[in-house]
Formats: C-alpha cells, structure tokens, sequence
C-alpha cells in the first residue's frame, strides 16, 4: 500500500468509528458494487447483497471503535473477506451451497475470529432488541429517553405527562428493573 | 414500598458513579460502600455490563439506520448498482430525469443550508440567556494609583509631550501570558467592539495592545501588549495541555474580578463537556464573577487547561471554561492568516510546567505577574 493511499484509509475508519456519515458513504461507493457482484453471482438476490454488505459493514464499524483495529490489509479486501466469509455461512445455512462457487477476486484475508465475535454481538443485539420491544410504551420509549437521547428526568416528565421529576423516575426504575430482568434472563442462558 | 425507594436510590447512586456523576465525596463515600458490601459491589458491575450493552445496542441501531440511508442515496445518485427498493417504472424514469433531479437536489441543498443557518442563527440565544458571560462594567477607571504610575513612568521618561490622552476604559475582563513576547489570550466577548485595548499587571502598570487574533465561534482572542514599556517575561511557568482532565480533579483559578486586585478561586473539574454537552468547553465547580472571563484554569500540577468564559445563570459556582485544545487551534489558525504580525509564527505554547508539586501560595506567586486585567473601551 502507498503511504497516501494508507493515510487515506486509516481517515476513513477514524471517520466510520465516528459514524460520520462522508466516511460511510465513501466506504460504500467504493466497495458496495463488488459485494453484490459476489453474491448474485452466486445464488443471491440483490436483498441478499445489502443485508450481507450491511453486516459486514457492521464488522468493520466494531473493529474500527475498538481502536485495536491493525490495517494489514486495504478496507476493500477486509470488507470482501468478511461478506465472502458470511454468505457462504448464509448459503451453507439454507443447503443452497454449490461445489463451483464462483469468486473471481483472489485477495482474501482470514476473517473467521471476526465473524465468530460479529455474531457473538449480533445475538446480544437480538436480545437487547427483543428486550426492550416486549417492554411496551411508554416502558420503551421512556428508557430510549433517558438512555440514548439523555434527556433529563425534568424533560421527560414534561413530555410523558408525569406530574414531576420524581415520579418520572420512579418509572424509570420499574422500567429498567422489567428490562434488565427480561434481558439477563435470555443473557444468563447463553 | 419502602423497600422499593430503598432500592431505588441504591441502583440510582450505582447508575450515577458509573456515569461519573459523582461528586468527589459522594464518589468516595459510595466506593468505600463498595468495598464494604459485596452486594454493592456485585450490582455495580451487573449494571455497568447492562449499561454497556445498552449503549452497544443505541451505537449499533444508529449505524444501521445511517447505512440504510446511504445505501438509498447512493442508489438514488447512480453511484452504486443496486435498484431503488421500489424499482421498475420509477427507476427508470429518475435515470432518464437525471440531471433535472440533481439540480433540483441542489436546490434542496440550498434550501436546507438556509434553513440551517436561520436555525442556526436563532438557536443560540436561547441557552445563552442561561449563561452569563463574565466581562465587567468599569464605571471609574481613573483611580489614583494609575494616575501616579503613569506620572512616574512619564518623568522616568523625562518627556511629558508624550502623555496619551487618558481613555475611560468601559469593560474589562482578564488575560494571560501565552509568551513572554508580550501574547496574550482572553476571550472573544471581553474584546469584542472594542476601539482601545489596554492591559494590566498586578503591579497597575497598563501597556496598550492590540487585538491579533479574534475568534467568536470558539470565544478566543489574542492579544499582543504593543507598548515600548513592556519589557520581555520569561517564559510562562505553567504549561498547556491538549489532554482532557479527569472528572473531579481539583483546579483553580485566577482573574480579575474586583478591582484591579488579582482574586483566587479554587474548585474542581465537573463535567468533560459544557453547557448542554458543547464540547469546545467544559463545565468547573468555582466560583466565577464579572470580570473573571479570560481567567486561566489551571490543575494542581500548573497546566493550563482551560480559559474561564461563562457562568450558569441559575446555578451558583457552576461555571464552563473554553478547552486549552481551542488555544492551539487558534494559534494554528493565526499562522495561517496572510497579514498576522509574523512574531506570532514563533509562539510555542509551553508544554512543562515549573510549578508541579509546589503549593499552591507558591504557584500563585510565580504565576501572578502573567495575569493581566484587560480594559477595553
């Protein structure tokens, strides 16, 4: 790799870690066309070949925050390896694997640890969301509140119609205490 | 349900010494219950794994939608294989209309940058009647003192034509020394409108300067003493640093609150962020006054890491001071500008200071002399 072209890519995560949405966009132009290529190529539908560029950018989204991220190799053979690796999963899955899978890009790194640790997540994922959509309203949207919009109890007892803070909170508690409850239970299992 | 409250408060103080909410003491009080009770403990690592794997999931849907949205503009601007989800007939009519789209798209751009910027230029008036900006009214500036000082500078000068006019300086504010050329830094608003710019040590000796750099986004201003009595300082005892301080780390200040008299505050560092998260500043436990804006904030060690601009309206020692980072940036941004005095290319901000592990009597003592009242009219 040339340095420019290096210095380039590592901007690029910096700016993917960020979700910043130039950085997103620059990575999918560059790279969503021959993903799609591989997967319709080989049995798939161009559906298929979002969900699976969606999920491997979602690899390359965790690996770029976790900061330990080495680029020992350019985005475009990562991102390639990654969806290459998940669909032949996804193919083996639904007994749609034939013996002459057709790949014509040869540059390819070992990405398995990756996919392994993706879908670890991906199942955590699952079971947050499963957990807070059997929590109901106003349960859900009272914890997005407070927890991802960081809206203060003052805030929110203003907009749910509480009648205080304090009683807004109190809420808040039994709502957490129902989502952590449905939550650990399904964690603990696994 | 008392067991409950009971309850509720304990998850409560865990929640917020996760989120470093804490005040020092609490922090401390909660950590030895910790150490005493194992099921404290054991519900303090639950909920931060809780916590984390909910800030997992909000960090993950917000990638999600955000991939969603490219992947629909990108296949709306050709830029990608993939049909629009709805295809047939309409995608082929958008291709055919191409370039009629991407005009009225810009359009639209422009329309949404206007639209922003009248947000924009609306917007920051309504939190800013909560902050209040610490520059100070002078109602009398000629005080008998000045009037000696210059009496006995001008016959030390054995030239009396040379008197300047007095000027009745209307606001002040406070500055400190970024080199001992004769830079220093305050705030934008301390400056801001002003005709004359004066500044003054804590011996009351005043020097004319002028404005070198302003800018009103990040609230900074530098200053050079352009004034044939100054005489060169050393270079500055404390040192500035790009890095953030940790939560409660204990900091103080100086400034210029009362009259001509340099005035100490001290306190802590409560929040990484500012007024309502802005991240240029953060937010300091001390008590700030008019005529405190430009203060330095400095931590134990004499590091430089902020500079006082604004207190919270309704809270009482709840100020916010501008990251040092802002300093650099704005010495970065100077240098770029073409007519900028060229002196201000060999500003190095000093990166060590002489004053760790000293008390603090004696840190004051070496930093006094570069903190200077800044008087505009």
């Amino acid at each position: 790799m040339k340095d420019s072209t290096l210095e380039q890519e590592i901007s690029l995560l910096k700016g993917l870690a960020r979700n910043d949405k130039k950085s997103v966009e620059m990575i999918y132009g560059q790279n969503y066309n021959l993903v799609q290529a591989l997967v319709v190529n080989n049995n798939g539908t161009i559906d298929d070949a979002k969900d699976i560029f969606q999920e491997a950018m979602m690899v390359l989204y965790d690996k770029a925050r976790s900061g330990s991220f080495e680029l020992n190799c350019q985005i475009r053979t990562y991102l390639y390896s990654v969806a290459r690796r998940l669909w032949l999963k996804k193919l083996n899955q639904s007994n749609r694997h034939t013996a002459d899978f057709d790949d014509t890009n040869e540059t390819q790194i070992a990405v398995d640890g990756d996919v392994v640790e993706h879908e670890k997540k991906d199942a955590e994922f699952e079971m947050m969301h499963t957990a807070i959509s059997t929590l109901g309203e106003p349960c859900k949207s009272l914890l997005e509140a407070f927890y991802f919009k960081n809206n203060s109890m003052q805030e929110i007892a203003e907009v749910f119609g509480y009648t205080n803070a304090e009683n807004a909170k109190t809420q808040k508690y039994k709502c957490l205490m129902r989502l952590k409850k449905i939550f650990f239970s399904q964690y603990k299992k696994t | 349900m008392n067991d409950q409250n009971n309850n509720m408060t304990l998850l409560d103080a865990v929640e917020r010494y996760i989120m470093g909410d804490m005040n020092p003491d609490e922090r401390l009080h909660f950590e030895n219950l910790r150490k005493a009770d194992s099921e404290v403990d054991q519900m303090v690592v639950e909920h931060t794994l809780f916590l984390q794997k909910m800030n997992r999931f909000n960090q993950w849907q917000k990638f999600q939608l955000s991939l969603n949205e490219v992947h629909n503009d990108l296949s709306a601007l050709g830029k990608i294989d993939a049909t629009l989800p709805k295809g047939g007939k309409v995608l082929y009519l958008f291709n055919k209309y191409k370039k009629t789209a991407a005009i009225a798209a810009s359009i639209a751009g422009i329309t949404a940058l206007m639209v922003n910027g009248i947000v924009g230029s609306v917007t920051p008036k309504a939190p800013k009647d909560q902050l209040e900006i610490l520059r100070k009214n002078i109602s009398t500036l000629a005080k008998k003192s000045q009037l000696q000082d210059k009496e006995i500078n001008t016959l030390k000068q054995g030239n009396t034509a040379a008197i300047t006019p007095e000027i009745p300086y209307t606001n002040s504010g406070t500055g400190f020394i970024i080199d001992g050329k004769g830079y220093l830094v305050t705030n934008y608003h301390v400056i801001k409108e002003a005709q004359n710019v004066a500044v003054q040590n804590t011996a009351g000796k005043e020097f004319l300067a002028k404005v070198v750099y302003a800018n009103p986004a990040t609230d900074i201003a530098i200053l050079k003493i352009n004034d044939p009595n100054f005489k060169t300082l050393p270079g500055t005892p404390y040192s500035f640093t790009k890095k953030a301080t940790d939560l409660a780390e204990p900091i103080f200040t100086l400034g210029y609150p009362k009259d001509e008299e340099l005035v100490y505050g001290q306190g802590y560092l409560s929040s990484k962020t500012g007024y309502n998260g802005d991240t240029l500043s953060c937010q300091i436990d001390v008590k700030a006054e008019r005529g405190n804006s430009g203060s330095p904030v400095l931590n134990s060690n004499g590091e430089v890491i902020g500079i006082l601009n604004a207190k919270q309206k309704d809270a009482e020692g709840v100020a916010f001071a501008i990251q040092t980072r802002n300093i650099f940036n704005a010495l970065t941004d100077a240098r770029k500008k073409d007519n900028i005095d060229s002196t201000i290319k060999n500003i190095k901000l000093s990166t060590k200071s002489s004053l760790s592990g000293m008390k603090s009597p004696q840190q004051v003592k070496k930093i006094e002399e570069y903190i200077y009242m800044v008087k505009v009219n």
